[in-house]
């Protein structure tokens, strides 16, 4: 058992701080503003090696572990959640191509990992797949897609009609039958971008099928993982700030700091905070030592995506009226936070996923 | 990071949860009735090495690490949390004080008695005008020659009924303001020294909880522990280490709370099907679940920081503070999901409802915890904000 960084941990985590301190902390608050993150983002990040974490350096990423992806997207998310978001739905996409595409569908690796194309994950139940000779027809709708606005690359799961297990599509963005709708106006995570997706009788090659049930589930609570990395991103974000601004004086002269209350909100707020994060990395350990771990990515996730909304909601009550303003940064904490418990599956989802492991141990 | 049970750790979890399940669990609901701790049960944790976990086995003991205790009380309290406990008061509030503090001398008379459970430990803090306000004791212990004079009451002694020996927190300077208190070794069978009143408690009923009286009983000058006047942060160290194992009673009670609420479910029947199709019943199983997951991840933590000497005051607090409510809260989704059936003695979940409550009291109430997360908070927040 071991609970400390390696120096190559620290070094990643320091230089992906210093990349956020440089591009993230500055603009977030203005991309939130305006719903939308800057196309040049995408290509500093790409140069940066972080759109294709887990991707190989041959693809041009970093080749990362869980344990270090779950360290780089805490940081980020600890500036930025929308910009954590997008990163880590490119992420997920270039997962599943990596673990289950073929050579040519590799092809579309080093383009994620650079940024100079974006992917986005589509899932909907409504989403059908009929075959057809040597074609699947696409007919559904699938809304609030993540990265869909300019997306070059769509991850579909369709349900094939029949008993038959979920699949994957890659579908590439021009394609007849495939119609973006406008982009959805939210109350959080506005910087990243999410779209209805409406596909009529979209037809693709089954060249096209990318990853079976299996390979798709599996990256998904890899996934998982990296939401609650991200939760406890902006989890640490709310404590980090209402710290600060309770040890300043307020108008009794007096820090809120020295208050019972105050200090017995922090403290919780750093006790579930440490447990989220202790649980993201456990998760990521079992994942990265090939020990089943979809179990611990639910209660990772789901866990964490609720502690980051309380500390949010707890650091603008030790704020105050300055919490309650966009001068600081958590009330965008808190607006984001609320997304990852319903990402990736509920927070009642994730509950009856545990509540059968548990049943059926 | 990496989150390997070694091996013996693996081995020791299994062997101690066979004991527990075999030996500790059967009598559990019988000793909260008659409140007596058996010597038969002692002798059988005895014959286990249970009591001597982490002291060196140059002493008699184990040479376990932090954790591997952990996992014993966690174990053992699954089964009956005051078993746990009697554990953990003899292990972290005696044993680890001699162990870290004692001179050679003492660590040579009492470590080996105490580590094979020929004797029993307790640590005598508490007064009635002093609980979270240690330092308030008003027991004083004045020098004289031929020994310390120890006149006062300590209370809530975990352990009193039965202890041979224990470490005593006392008033060694009256009137000054800062070193007023020193730490020391105590035979129970002093004379000068009887036992008060044994509490009768909401639970852990079979854990003894005893007044101590000090009538002019004599304490030899070689059983001062540590310096004189350093009596509180000998305590509130010691403390310290308590909290790992309060967490980890606590642990092992929501553990037993899951365990039995999923039995249950799966053999209740209402409206035509086990209730563990509901997902009202599921939600409560899994909130259960993943707290015991956050608590083992905090108390995990903990116990490695103080196996490597790193600083853990904060950590211990957050494991046992987290520990501790979720216990409580565990405890009081067994009792739901159990229906009228968990109210009734004839179930084992309404003890652990009782049980619970006590680890956010002792040993550091949830407050106390509270004021020390943030005080670490305000000092340190780059270290309890980032791994």
């Amino acid at each position: 058992m071991h609970f400390e960084l390696t120096d190559e941990q620290r070094s990643l985590r320091d230089e992906v701080r210093q990349i956020v301190a440089a591009e993230l902390a500055p603009n977030a608050r203005g991309w939130d503003r305006e719903a939308e993150l800057p196309s040049e983002l995408y290509g500093k990040l790409g140069a940066a090696r972080l759109m294709g974490l887990r991707l190989p350096a041959e693809h041009g990423g970093r080749g990362l572990d869980l344990r270090d992806a779950s360290i780089v997207v805490e940081e980020l998310a600890r500036q930025d959640g929308a910009t954590a978001l997008m990163l880590s739905v490119q992420n997920l996409c270039g997962a599943l191509v990596l673990q289950a595409g073929s050579d040519a569908q590799q092809q579309y690796l080093p383009k994620l990992a650079s940024g100079e194309h974006t992917a986005a994950w589509v899932s909907a139940d409504t989403l059908k797949a009929t075959q057809n000779n040597e074609q699947w027809i696409l007919e559904g709708n699938a809304p609030y897609t993540i990265n869909a606005g300019n997306a070059h690359l769509f991850v579909t799961l369709a349900q094939p009609t029949g008993d038959e297990p979920t699949q994957a599509l890659l579908i590439e963005a021009v394609s007849k039958g495939l119609h973006i709708g406008p982009s959805d106006d939210k109350l959080g995570m506005r910087a990243c971008n999410t779209a209805p997706l409406t596909f009529e009788a979209l037809s693709v090659s089954a060249d096209s099928v990318c990853g079976e049930a299996g390979d798709i589930s599996a990256v998904l609570d890899q996934h998982r993982i990296l939401l609650a990395a991200l939760a406890v991103g902006l989890a640490r974000g709310s404590l980090e700030v209402a710290l600060e601004q309770a040890e300043q004086p307020d108008a009794s002269g007096q820090p809120p700091a020295e208050h019972q209350s105050v200090q017995f909100m922090l403290a919780d707020m750093a006790t579930t905070i440490d447990a989220a994060r202790l649980l993201v990395r456990r998760a990521a350990w079992l994942a990265d030592t090939g020990q089943p771990y979809a179990v611990d990515a639910a209660t990772a996730k789901l866990f964490a995506s609720e502690t980051a909304t309380k500390a949010a909601l707890d650091a603008i009550q030790i704020c105050g009226g300055a919490g309650y303003s966009k001068d600081l940064p958590i009330e965008r904490y808190l607006r984001d936070a609320k997304f990852i418990e319903l990402e990736a599956g509920s927070s009642q989802q994730q509950r009856l996923n545990i509540a059968q492991s548990v049943l059926s141990a | 990071m990496d989150f390997t049970l070694t091996e013996d750790q693996q081995v020791l979890r299994e062997a101690v949860r066979t004991f527990a399940d075999e030996v500790v669990a059967p009598q559990a609901a019988q000793r909260d009735e008659s409140c007596a701790f058996p010597t038969e049960l002692r002798q059988q944790l005895a014959e286990m090495g249970l009591f001597g976990s982490y002291v060196p086995e140059d002493f008699g003991g184990s040479g376990l690490d932090i954790l591997s205790y952990a996992i014993i009380v966690e174990e053992l309290s699954r089964a009956c949390a005051a078993t746990g406990v009697v554990v953990s008061a003899h292990t972290s509030l005696c044993v680890d004080p001699i162990l870290t503090y004692g001179s050679d001398e003492q660590k040579a008379t009492y470590l080996p008695k105490l580590a094979s459970g020929e004797w029993l430990g307790c640590l005598s803090l508490t007064e009635p005008g002093s609980g979270s306000d240690a330092g308030s004791a008003s027991c004083t212990a004045i020098r004289y020659d031929d020994g310390w004079h120890v006149n006062g009451r300590k209370c809530f002694v975990t352990n009193g009924g039965e202890a041979d020996v224990m470490v005593l927190i006392a008033v060694t300077d009256p009137p000054a303001k800062r070193h007023r208190l020193s730490a020391f070794i105590v035979e129970t069978a002093t004379p000068g020294i009887s036992i008060g009143k044994l509490e009768k408690k909401l639970g852990i009923n079979c854990s003894s909880t005893a007044e101590f009286v000090f009538e002019d009983g004599v304490i030899p000058f070689e059983n001062e522990l540590g310096e004189i006047g350093r009596g509180l942060n000998i305590a509130l160290a010691t403390l310290d280490g308590g909290r790992i194992g309060i967490a980890a009673q606590a642990l092992g009670i929501a553990r037993a709370c899951l365990d039995a609420s999923v039995s249950y479910a799966k053999t209740r029947e209402q409206f035509n099907r086990p209730i563990a199709e509901f997902e009202a019943i599921q939600h409560k199983l899994a909130e259960i679940y993943v707290g015991t997951a956050a608590a083992r991840r905090l108390i995990e933590r903990a116990a490695w920081l103080k196996q490597n000497e790193r600083p853990y005051s904060a950590e211990a607090a957050m494991a046992k503070l987290y520990a501790s409510e979720m216990a409580s809260r565990a405890a009081n989704h067994a009792v739901q999901v159990f229906g009228g059936y968990g109210y009734c003695k004839d179930y084992p979940v309404e003890r652990y409802l009782r049980d619970a409550k006590i680890t956010e009291i002792y040993e550091g109430t949830s407050e106390i915890h509270r004021l020390v997360i943030g005080r670490e908070l305000r000092r340190h927040p780059e270290r309890v904000t980032a791994t």
